[in-house]
């Protein structure tokens, strides 16, 4: 026996080798290592304990197996498997076996007999378990084969008479996970596992075991996620193990009603010890909600989260969830949240509360108190209270599912929202608020709820507070009382917390806008006017100030009686600000008022129409650059980018598209100053100045270039396509600059190869977009492709200078949006003094707080730079979890820098700076498949050529003072 | 049927507040559960009647253990009396937090009662500490053996640091007793837990029997934000407080809300009793909720951070303030010293956050006077505002039907709450789980008849060998079994019959039915018996049937011989013989016979 199974080893060996001939490069390393299987082989029969035998496996396990060898191992591990008498090394096969088939690329078809044979004659239950297992691994390998499947599942089905639960169990997952799905497929084959699987399952739900009830649940999931229509039968059957003493099986089998309260919402079941019928969703929701108040709270969790998707429940259920009827010595009692709203409505406000404020009023019959309901009553209500944080989150996020797809209960819902404002847990708080900022289009705050919403303001967690900002952004107020709280907490906020003053400007400016009818009664009060006496100017550095103006001119804008009512310096404060704060404060209408004296006058500033007009018309203008003479041409340019910067300055939504067009501009300007025609006819060693600027210019557009590709988003592929056609420009221009300076042809002759591969690259990699680029420098290259591969270096050289010289400028269509990545460090703020004192060589932690916008994936890209005063810099990767991300296109990164240096004499300043990364590698991934952004595709085809790393310093530098001391001895 | 009974004694709880005292007799078994005090009685009725449990002979004799659930005093307060002046010398169980607060407030309890009244005849310091010799403390969900049989089980109750329910069983039959708890968490304790005991009895408390309470964090909200105003004004805050429990509470609402909210103003708790109980609190972590628990490696939450400790003197700073000082109630004190300080400034606020006694100072301004007759003639205006804020600790009408859901007892016994409230509350139950439910008076004892399930001790090979008889063994159905159940020193035995011959020096007898069936059949035997075979073989799918050579079947272990008639020749004699063992499918071959062989076919 040994002699033929050696024999096929070394038959495999061969063909090992037989392989590596025709792949000789990949495999070259194999050669000399012996095969697998036989040195598992020889190992396997020097063992003499099973001690051994199972040491041999283990270490064999450690090690990968080719796929070409693994056939052979299987083989050989069961040869063994029949002579093992130990189970514990039965065991380790069998787990191998199953491992094995696993490997990649390698189709298990042939050793499913054998495994199965296996089966046959063990007795031990952990081994047949395993092998269970390891016959599951085959089965969902060879999902395609149905008569594999089929004879699996057959077998399984004879298994699960077995006495070990283990056993049980992997029978059911078996089947949950190979059993037959399509009805048709049943049918044909003529077996015993043509049975109804789903049958077969339930009858296990009543298994004495635990963990095999938890299996047969999960194997019905799976079959139900597999595709198979559960029958609604199980539904009753479901209904009992809710009852289950063990929490798994409850968890598993409230899955199972959420899924068939999914299949088959509208049809009817009865209400046992009564002859009503209800949906079946609500019968399921009740059962649901019943079991939100369960002993475990794994199972509570799980009920609560599953709540949220119910969304076929009927209303009242619905509303049921909230309702918990209070009683005090068996008379009603109101809750604190009718007692509110009842104060609300009679129109007086809270009195301080007295005591007995809240005696109990009716009286109830004792009879129709239902302590424990059978429906959904008060479900949310006790989950909202529950003792488990995950569980209160797992209510706050149901509620919020539910609430975005029914207005009635949003209302209904916001009082226990705003309680939960007040959960000791800082998550709870912050998934409330967010929740309740997701669902704020459906309902209006009353001014108790407001109250208790403003009163988290002063919360010292700074994301609670931004949160609340944001949720204030997107809130409908019901009365102008309420806005004035708003607006004096918000400046009481500001007061205490003032770094938040950009968050609560923009805050201000929603709330204004969203409510001009509300603030309009307000204003004299806010601006302090008065009819008959000149008040004084207020200060217009003052924080608060701006606040309350953002509110009345957000407000302004949609009203224009307002304006009537502002007083003469209130005129010049919105002149300044429009100017100023621009992204806060928006245009208006000034009527009978000339304003000539602000820079930017109303009737000035152009709307977003004329604007984008303007962008189009001066790029127009120098799209027709090639009639001009040069000096034409570059003060063209030089017109044309200051332009658009200024255009950018003033109009943020334009700013990313104008400062992306400038800088492409901006590069042409160069590229044209450092081909001047009559500097070049200069000798070249003569000119040296001429090159220090062209290969300056060239550095200088190779950088921009990458500026274009990576810090905007929304850049299509056929701006990609004209970025690296410039950045080809910019190199082939480095080429002539070096070639004009360097000796001998030796290292010209690299670069030639390199930039000829490039201009290859590029071809390929754009190939579509090839026909709208007529003229262009790199068709004109393209046709003389030919002859500039067999041409020399210096001949190369000549040719790219007459192309690139003759070239014809490019078109930049501008995309639809484009955004600039730009980022803002808040903290450290640096105008500290006070330097940060620390002992040299430990280290200090310094926080950093910075905004981004339009950065896509932050997490991967952005690196804080430290600068130290000797030149030495550091870069830090943040944390993923440092990055927040409030909203769409924003993100906040809030992290610590890690600082340590050698003992200075004195305080000195360090620069912190954030850096976008790249990878040139990832756009030309993209650019292949024209829809895809740039940010994503890292998996696609590798690139043959190196990718260009590097990083672009996208924030201003902020100074941080340290002073590392010495230490003391 | 064998029966047996829970006594259940209310010594002192029955349908009353305070002085809790119950006598459970259990299998046998004696345990009494808590000791309590009366508050309400400087007399000899303050403390429980012990002359009840044995008219003669000593308590330790009678009682194998005394349990405490909590360290309240109307649980726990009669203790030394009980134990050192009564005489008990046997265990007393208590959780650990409960031993070591206990003693505290026993000490305090004594020092007003016999230092301030001057009363005599009262427990000693020096009986207070060899009372807490006697106790054995007991971990969460540690099962203590109390001896062979009994054995006590705690489990969480919230309510206070280191309340526990507790789990007796004696062999298969159990009684819960869950003292005082609540269901809702706290913002320093989590909220009763149970698993699915299904005891036979179930000894709850009915505090509030017919009351349904609403959101915890109305309240809470409610209290902050009043006090947040007051503070903000530059008022002062008085808040009455009784020393333990509730205080901790609110001194973790206001810390952490302190913390929240970055609030300067200054927070005293007056000293004495509650500075070295927190010491527990902040030792008993495990016994806080989640937040404390998972929080507490940065920072223990009762290491307060904006809490001081109080000095008269303070009270007279300017400036905004929180004052926690006791009693509860405003009639003596410290708290009442403050209160007559800040109540003639409108500024001021006084929270009171628990119920007060009529007569007391607190109960008056409660009920809205403004103008106090203090001693002296004094008359004292009241400015201030007064605030009522109810934090309770006890489980509502609707906690007290989840934890009897969770654990799914069979009998429900009410105690610790009043009569006509206790009514409703049974009557819930009842129709609710269907399970009966009692509410004893003082002194009135309850008997619950169970229905005990006796364990039989099995052989594992018997037991294999029949489960691999059946199908697989179902817990829902009972399941037939051979064996012969060996009575012997109190235990009982199943073993297989083999065993039980040789253990009992016996010989085996074979027992044989045997049975004549005449069937009318004119052919020869060895025909009939080759039909009846056939026939046999039709019918017994299952089974296997044999033709013997020598002419006889059989089924099994089951012998069938046919022979003629000897009178009449058409009819054959079948004889069916069989072991007693094999008697099922005997009986059932006989009248499978005896309906007679269906018509030959050709």
């Amino acid at each position: 026996m040994a002699a033929h199974l050696k024999k096929r080893v070394y038959e495999e060996f061969t063909k090992v080798v037989q392989q590596q001939h025709e792949d000789l490069s990949a495999k070259k390393l194999r050669l000399t290592k012996p095969s697998k299987s036989a040195a598992l082989h020889v190992d396997l029969c020097k063992a003499t304990s099973p001690a051994d035998a199972l040491q041999y496996l283990l270490q064999f396990a450690r090690k990968p197996v080719e796929v070409e060898s693994v056939e052979g191992v299987v083989r050989i591990l069961l040869e063994h498997y029949y002579k093992e008498n130990d189970a514990s090394v039965r065991l380790k096969i069998a787990s191998l076996l199953g491992l094995l088939s696993k490997t990649a690329g390698f189709s298990p078809d042939c050793i499913v007999d054998d495994a199965i044979n296996t089966l046959q004659n063990e007795k031990s239950h952990q081994v047949l378990a395993q092998l269970l297992d390891t016959l599951l691994v085959i089965g969902t390998k060879l999902t395609e084969n149905p008569s594999v499947r089929m004879r699996l599942v057959e077998v399984a089905c004879k298994h699960l008479t077995d006495s070990s639960h283990g056993v049980r169990n992997k029978c059911l997952q078996l089947i949950g996970c190979l059993g037959p799905v399509e009805k048709g497929a049943a049918k044909e084959v003529e077996s015993q596992a043509a049975r109804d699987v789903q049958k077969i399952i339930g009858d296990h739900f009543n298994d004495q075991d635990p963990r095999v009830r938890t299996a047969a649940i999960k194997a019905m999931l799976q079959l139900h996620e597999r595709g198979l229509k559960l029958q609604q039968a199980i539904y009753s059957q479901a209904c009992k193990l809710l009852a289950d003493d063990y929490e798994q099986v409850r968890s598993a089998a409230v899955q199972l009603i959420w899924v068939l309260s999914q299949l088959y919402p509208e049809s009817i079941v009865p209400i046992p010890s009564s002859n009503e019928e209800i949906r079946l969703v609500d019968d399921a929701f009740g059962k649901i909600c019943h079991m939100v108040s369960d002993g475990s709270w794994v199972v509570r969790v799980q009920a609560a989260k599953l709540l949220g998707s119910m969304q076929q429940v009927s209303s009242h259920f619905l509303e049921q969830t909230l309702d918990k009827k209070l009683m005090s010595d068996l008379r009603r009692k109101r809750t604190a949240h009718e007692r509110a709203k009842e104060l609300y409505s009679s129109g007086e406000f809270s009195s301080g509360r007295k005591w007995g404020d809240d005696a109990p009023k009716e009286e109830i019959d004792t009879g129709a108190v239902n302590l424990i309901e059978s429906g959904a009553c008060g479900a949310f209500v006790h989950g909202l209270e529950d003792e488990m944080y995950e569980v209160r989150i797992a209510a706050v996020e149901a509620l919020c599912m539910l609430a975005q797809s029914s207005p009635s209960f949003a209302e209904k819902c916001l009082d226990f929202l705003v309680d939960m404002f007040n959960d000791e847990i800082e998550e709870v708080r912050l998934q409330s608020i967010h929740t309740m900022r997701k669902i704020s289009n459906n309902i209006t705050l009353r001014e108790d709820q407001l109250d208790t919403v403003l009163a988290v303001l002063e919360d010292s967690s700074r994301d609670i507070r931004e949160a609340l900002h944001e949720l204030l952004c997107c809130t409908n107020v019901s009365t102008k009382e309420g806005i004035h709280l708003a607006l004096v907490e918000l400046l009481k906020n500001l007061t205490k917390y003032p770094t938040d003053r950009e968050s609560i400007w923009k805050c201000l400016k929603f709330l204004g806008s969203r409510h001009p009818t509300l603030v309009l009664p307000l204003v004299p009060e806010l601006l302090s006017t008065h009819p008959f006496f000149d008040t004084p100017e207020p200060d217009m550095d003052d924080p608060a100030y701006i606040a309350v103006l953002v509110l009345i001119f957000n407000a302004a804008k949609s009203c224009p009686t307002m304006p009537a009512l502002f007083s003469d310096h209130t005129f010049r404060h919105y002149a300044y600000l429009r100017d100023s704060l621009s992204h806060l404060v928006p245009p208006l209408r000034l009527p009978g008022r000339k304003l000539v004296s602000s820079p930017v006058s109303p009737s000035i500033v152009p709307h977003e129409d004329p604007s984008q007009q303007f962008l189009h018309q001066s790029l127009e203008r120098v799209y027709n650059l090639q009639h001009l003479d040069p000096q034409g041409i570059q003060e063209l340019l030089e017109f044309t980018i200051r332009d658009l910067q200024r255009l950018g300055e003033l109009q943020s939504e334009l700013a990313g598209m104008a400062d992306f067009t400038a800088t492409y501009l901006q590069c042409q300007l160069l590229l044209t100053k450092a081909l001047q025609e009559k500097l070049w006819n200069v000798a070249a060693p003569l000119y040296l100045k001429q090159n220090a600027l062209a290969s300056a210019a060239a550095k200088q557009i190779l950088e921009e270039t990458y500026k274009m590709e990576f810090m905007y988003s929304g850049v299509e592929s056929r701006q990609v396509v004209i970025i690296h056609h410039m950045r080809l420009q910019a190199k082939a221009l480095q080429l002539i600059v070096t070639a004009r300076t360097t000796r001998g042809a030796e290292p010209l002759f690299g670069m030639c190869e390199k930039f000829l591969q490039e201009v290859d690259s590029f071809q390929r990699c754009f190939i579509s977009e090839l026909p709208h680029m007529q003229g262009s420098f790199v068709d004109k290259l393209l046709d003389l492709m030919p002859r500039l591969v067999t041409s020399k270096p210096s001949e190369v050289v000549k040719i790219l200078q007459t192309t690139l010289r003759q070239s014809t400028f490019l078109h930049l269509p501008l995309p639809q949006q484009l955004h600039r990545a730009t980022a803002n460090i808040i903290e450290p703020t640096g105008e500290s003094d006070n330097p940060l004192r620390f002992t040299s060589g430990l280290v200090v932690a310094l926080d950093v707080d910075a905004t981004l916008e339009h950065v896509q994936d932050p997490q991967g890209t952005v690196k804080v730079q430290v600068l130290y005063p000797d030149g030495q810099a550091q870069i830090i990767h943040p944390k993923p979890a440092d990055f927040r991300n409030p909203g769409p296109g924003r993100h906040r990164l809030i992290t610590q820098v890690y600082l340590s240096h050698t003992a200075w004499t004195e305080p000195c300043q360090i620069e912190v700076q954030l850096l976008l990364a790249y990878n040139s590698n990832r756009s030309k991934a993209s650019a292949k498949m024209p829809k895809s952004t740039w940010s994503e595709s890292l998996e696609t085809l590798p690139q043959p050529e190196n990718g260009i790393e590097g990083t672009i310093p996208f924030s201003k530098p902020v100074k941080v003072f340290i002073m590392p001391k010495p230490a003391r001895r | 049927m064998p029966e047996s009974s829970f006594l259940c004694l209310g010594a002192g709880a029955g349908q009353d507040v305070g002085r809790s005292c119950i006598l459970v007799s259990i299998a046998g078994k004696n345990v009494m559960l808590d000791c309590g005090m009366h508050m309400g009685y400087n007399d000899d009725r303050r403390f429980p009647d012990f002359s009840y449990i044995t008219q003669n002979g000593r308590l330790t004799d009678f009682l194998d253990c005394v349990i405490i659930s909590h360290f309240h005093l109307d649980h726990c307060g009669a203790l030394p009396y009980f134990s050192e002046m009564v005489g008990y010398d046997g265990p007393i169980y208590m959780t650990h937090p409960t031993k070591a607060i206990c003693p505290i407030l026993l000490e305090d309890y004594r020092k007003i009662t016999v230092d301030k009244k001057g009363e005599i005849n009262f427990f000693t310091s020096q009986m207070i500490k060899d009372c807490m010799k006697k106790v054995v403390a007991v971990h969460l969900h540690q099962t203590v053996q109390v001896d062979e049989e009994l054995e006590i089980k705690a489990y969480y109750a919230g309510h206070v640091l280191g309340a526990a329910m507790f789990q007796i069983k004696v062999g298969c039959e159990s009684v819960v007793y869950t003292g005082d708890y609540n269901m809702t968490p706290d913002r320093h304790l989590g909220a009763a837990w149970i698993d699915k005991c299904r005891p036979d009895l179930l000894i709850s408390e009915s505090t509030y029997a017919t009351t349904i309470r609403d959101s915890k964090r109305c309240r809470e909200r409610d209290f902050l934000k009043k006090v947040h105003e007051t503070v903000e004004r530059g008022g002062k805050v008085l808040i009455p407080v009784f020393a333990l429990g509730r205080a901790q509470e609110l001194c973790i609402l206001l810390e952490t809300f302190w913390e929240r909210m970055n609030l300067k103003a200054p927070i005293y708790f007056s000293t004495g009793l509650t500075e070295k109980a927190n010491h527990y609190y902040k030792l008993f972590i495990t016994w806080t909720n989640q937040k404390i628990r998972k929080t507490f490696v940065q920072r223990n939450m009762f290491e307060f951070k904006h809490i001081k400790a109080f000095d008269r003197a303070f009270a007279d700073n300017p400036g905004p303030m929180v004052v926690f000082a006791t009693p509860g109630m405003l009639h003596a004190g410290q708290s009442l010293q403050i209160f007559k300080k800040w109540a003639g400034n409108e500024k001021n606020m006084v929270i009171m956050p628990g119920y007060c006694v009529q007569g007391t100072v607190g109960h008056k301004i409660l009920s809205g006077q403004r103008k106090l007759e203090m001693e002296g003639r004094q008359i004292l205006e009241v400015k201030m505002q007064v605030e009522y804020m109810s934090f309770s600790a006890h489980a509502d009408a609707k906690g007290i039907m989840q934890l009897i859901r969770q654990a799914e007892p069979r009998n429900v016994l009410l105690v610790h709450g009043e009569a006509k409230k206790m009514e409703f509350l049974k009557q819930k139950i009842e129709q609710e789980f269907h399970v009966s439910c009692y509410m004893p008076a003082n002194g009135e004892t309850t008997t619950i008849f169970t229905n005990p399930s006796i364990p039989v001790d099995i052989s594992l090979g018997l037991l294999k060998r029949e489960t691999a008889l059946g199908l697989l063994p179902d817990v829902r159905k009972p399941q037939l079994m051979h064996g012969t159940l060996i009575l012997k020193d109190n235990s009982f035995r199943l073993v297989s019959p083999e065993q039980a011959l040789k253990e009992l020096g016996l010989t085996e007898h074979q027992l044989r039915f045997t049975c004549r069936v005449h069937i009318q059949d004119p052919r020869k035997e060895h025909e009939t018996v080759l039909r009846v075979y056939n026939h046999l073989k039709g019918v017994l799918k299952d089974y296997s049937v044999q033709h013997l050579p020598d002419g006889s079947i059989t089924v099994e272990s089951i012998l069938i011989q046919a022979t003629a008639h000897s009178e009449d020749q058409g009819t054959k004699v079948l004889l069916v013989s069989w072991t007693y063992q094999d008697e099922e499918l005997g009986s059932y071959l006989t009248s499978l016979l005896k309906k007679g062989l269906p018509q030959s076919t050709p």
